[in-house]
């Protein structure tokens, strides 16, 4: 198995998340994780997913079906090494006032926030890589989670290049 | 954008010839304006039914002098003659249908077309915007519904969009790898008052097919072409949606390389060309199949290694290198890894072989195929398709495929369902041309042929258009007799009636004891035996019913005599019922999940190839 980071670029229109969600279970494959967002040009949405995959050979062929959906631009598979990820959750811990004080450490121990404080839970938002949060949420865990909410994986490449210029020429040429 | 892959079809949206400044803006109805699209786009033949939320859409279409609309019977009817239409004229397809149930009878046809790469543009009505996703009278979420199953779909719900969506349909149902496209449109934009111009300006930015292959893979595979000993050009359907085949001939002719055609390419290379060895798959020519297997370079032209053609995928042409050209680039390595992958247009990628394979030989570089032509023809001279005639006295359906196929006029347009006939269509008409054969490959539809022959006669009127029907597709599709015979569409069908579901029957026959459930159509109180026929329909008396010409045919001596009668009508549809044999089978054949090496020439018969292989 190995975890695959696909950031897709696909015109802003309705219906483009069902048609590329229902190309990935078509193939048999189970999206991990899904983020989707408009781009620094509001005509084109990001999505980024995270799939895990057992050969490589069915990945490209769903990059490749991918591609062939009209609505979409460009798909680049971001490299874990070459490409910031990013997650973000948001957890309510059962905390009272024997305990919140550890809880509140273990946030500042990770450069989290405390987001939200009752007497018996407090909020944490936290964010980083799936690595860093799933760390963050084992140290939680003693104490009694009960409630968790996660985003999906979001990802940038490293370094001055934009995967969005070209793309963006081509609606420009286009329009 | 691009250039298209439907050889002389302009799908482009272009200036009205004759006729207003293209810049000039007409006030006009949503429904105005898909049929004034419609014209513009060059549709000049929609097959469709008219219901509640198309219904706008039909007011104009009634004044239309450039649209002629055929009232079909089904919308499975209408969707299979936008095939037949689009297959034989080379031109885009067009089906129409109200919402919900209209829409979704089209579903059969759109997901045949898309499985053979058809050029096709289905339109829909929809239910009103405001009424869209509250469960409305006669809403289907088309859209959703047919999005695996189509090259892409629009829900418009803006009239002014209209003009624009229609161009884009049908550019991308023509051009890059050909398929259906559904254009949903809402009943309020059709209604509504809107302004009307052409050409729209497209915006496909994420739509470019690549049509121009690479040069130094074209080298690469010429290379692999002149070294080669045992090549095998595998010709798929791409080369006849490419218009490709006067340079696939020129590139058979210069290599001396065999060529097989897929059941999607017949036509595409003479059958009666001495390079051709006959067509590929689990009921291919011995030849063709055994050629593949021992292939040591397979160059695949627009086709896709289907399942049909390769049999067990990790047994099939173990020895070969693959080229693969595609216009597709998911098809190339999706079941076969290519050694040298090509994306392209088949027409140009075929051009550029011919130039690449010329400057090989300039350089001396020639391949002999001596010793692979002395195999090929052993095996051709050993295994030839044939067939034996019933001890009985009674009609052999590939004889009468074989004598319709002999005594059709010139330029015969054959159209078949899916199942024995259909294979034997295939083994005993000889095609030349293309665009002669239409049939269901990739989805196997039954019932595609009559209504296919429809839309094929609908387009080229002045040729002979025989449909070869089983008489189990014939009771899937026959409705549409009634639209041929109305609307002056004088199509020719053959039912080769076994009183079975001939194919499914012969499975039982082999891989299931003989025992034959649900297979026997015609069984039933009345008949005289078991497994024996009732003649319930009476398929002339439902023939003559829809206005045909209809005429019954039992025995060998009447054959030739009922085929010209039927050839000389040409003012109403003709139906023959032929009455044949019901344990005729096809052959050869390879069983199904087994290697092609496992290939039968006929019942219990494994040709040898003096390789020692006897397993």
């Amino acid at each position: 198995m190995s975890k695959h980071t696909l950031s897709v670029l696909v015109e802003n229109t309705p219906g483009i998340l069902a048609r590329i969600a229902a190309l990935f279970s078509r193939r048999g494959f189970n999206i991990d994780s899904l983020a989707v967002g408009v781009t620094e040009h509001p005509e084109i949405s990001r999505i980024t997913i995270v799939v895990n995959v057992i050969e490589q050979l069915p990945l490209e062929q769903v990059t490749k079906q991918l591609n062939k959906l009209v609505n979409v631009l460009k798909i680049v598979e971001l490299e874990p090494g070459a490409a910031v990820q990013r997650e973000l959750v948001l957890v309510k811990v059962r905390a009272d006032n024997e305990t919140r004080s550890q809880i509140v450490e273990i946030v500042q121990l990770f450069r989290a926030k405390t987001v939200d404080v009752s007497p018996e839970a407090v909020t944490i938002e936290a964010t980083g890589s799936a690595d860093k949060l799933e760390a963050m949420l084992k140290m939680l865990e003693p104490f009694g989670v009960k409630e968790l909410v996660q985003s999906g994986t979001i990802a940038i490449g490293r370094g001055a290049r934009s995967i969005t210029d070209r793309s963006l020429r081509a609606l420009d040429r286009s329009a | 954008m691009t250039e298209q892959a439907t050889g002389a079809h302009h799908p482009q949206p272009r200036p009205r010839s004759g006729g207003p400044q293209s810049a000039s803006v007409e006030h006009v109805t949503g429904a105005q304006s898909l049929i004034r699209s419609l014209e513009e786009v060059g549709a000049d033949t929609v097959f469709g039914i008219p219901g509640g939320a198309i219904l706008p859409a039909y007011d104009p279409l009634m004044d239309s002098r450039r649209v002629r609309h055929v009232l079909v019977r089904h919308e499975q009817g209408a969707g299979h003659a936008a095939e037949g239409y689009a297959l034989a004229t080379g031109k885009v397809g067009v089906c129409m249908a109200t919402s919900g149930p209209g829409a979704t009878n089209l579903v059969t046809p759109i997901a045949d077309a898309h499985m053979d790469s058809v050029p096709m543009v289905a339109i829909t009505g929809q239910v009103a915007s405001a009424s869209i996703g509250t469960d409305a009278f006669q809403e289907a979420d088309i859209v959703g519904i047919t999005m695996p199953i189509t090259k892409h779909n629009f829900l418009v719900t803006d009239p002014a969009d209209i003009p624009r969506v229609i161009a884009e349909a049908f550019h991308i149902a023509s051009t890059g790898r050909p398929g259906p496209v559904l254009v949903d449109i809402a009943k309020d934009a059709l209604q509504a008052q809107t302004t009307f111009s052409w050409p729209p300006v497209m915006d496909l930015p994420g739509y470019r097919p690549v049509t121009k292959p690479h040069a130094k893979q074209i080298r690469e595979a010429a290379k692999l072409i002149t070294s080669a000993k045992r090549p095998v050009l595998y010709v798929g359907g791409g080369v006849l949606k490419a218009g490709a085949t006067a340079e696939l001939k020129v590139l058979a002719e210069l290599t001396g390389a065999p060529v097989t055609t897929t059941l999607m390419a017949l036509g595409a290379f003479p059958d009666s060309h001495p390079l051709h060895v006959g067509m590929p798959g689990m009921h291919g020519s011995v030849t063709a199949v055994t050629a593949l297997q021992k292939a040591d370079l397979i160059v695949a032209l627009g086709a896709r290694f289907d399942d049909r053609v390769t049999g067990k995928l990790d047994s099939f042409a173990p020895h070969a290198k693959v080229v693969h050209a595609d216009i597709d680039p998911a098809e190339i390595g999706k079941n076969r890894a290519a050694d040298v992958p090509i994306v392209g247009d088949a027409r140009e990628v075929i051009a550029d072989l011919v130039q690449a394979v010329q400057k090989e030989h300039g350089e001396g570089s020639r391949g002999d195929y001596t010793a692979w032509w002395n195999d090929l023809n052993r095996w051709r001279e050993t295994y030839p398709l044939g067939y034996d005639q019933p001890h009985d006295g009674s009609l052999s359906p590939q004889q009468v495929i074989e004598r319709i196929g002999q005594l059709a006029p010139e330029d015969t347009i054959f159209t078949a369902g899916v199942g024995q006939h259909q294979m034997w269509a295939a083994h005993f008409i000889q095609y030349d041309k293309p665009a002669t054969w239409l049939n269901s490959g990739g989805a196997g539809t039954m019932g595609y042929s009559l209504p296919a022959a429809m839309g094929a006669k609908a387009g080229q009127p002045d040729r002979t258009v025989w449909a070869i029907d089983g008489d189990g597709c014939f009771q899937m599709t026959n409705q549409e007799l009634t639209t041929c015979a109305l609307n002056n569409i004088p199509i020719k069908v053959a039912i080769i009636n076994n009183g079975a579901l001939g194919m499914v029957r012969q499975w039982q026959t082999l891989f299931y004891n003989q025992r034959y459930s649900n297979t026997v159509l015609h069984s039933g109180p009345g008949a005289t035996e078991p497994n024996r026929g009732t003649r319930v329909p009476d398929f002339v008396k439902l023939a003559e019913a829809m206005g045909c010409y209809a005429l019954r045919c039992e025995s060998p001596d009447e054959l030739d005599k009922v085929i010209e009668e039927a050839n000389a009508i040409n003012d109403r549809p003709v139906v023959i019922d032929f009455i044949v044999h019901e344990d005729a089978m096809v052959w050869p054949m390879v069983p199904a999940g087994t290697s092609n090496d496992s290939i039968l020439a006929a019942r219990d018969v494994r040709p040898d190839f003096g390789d020692g292989q006897d397993d």
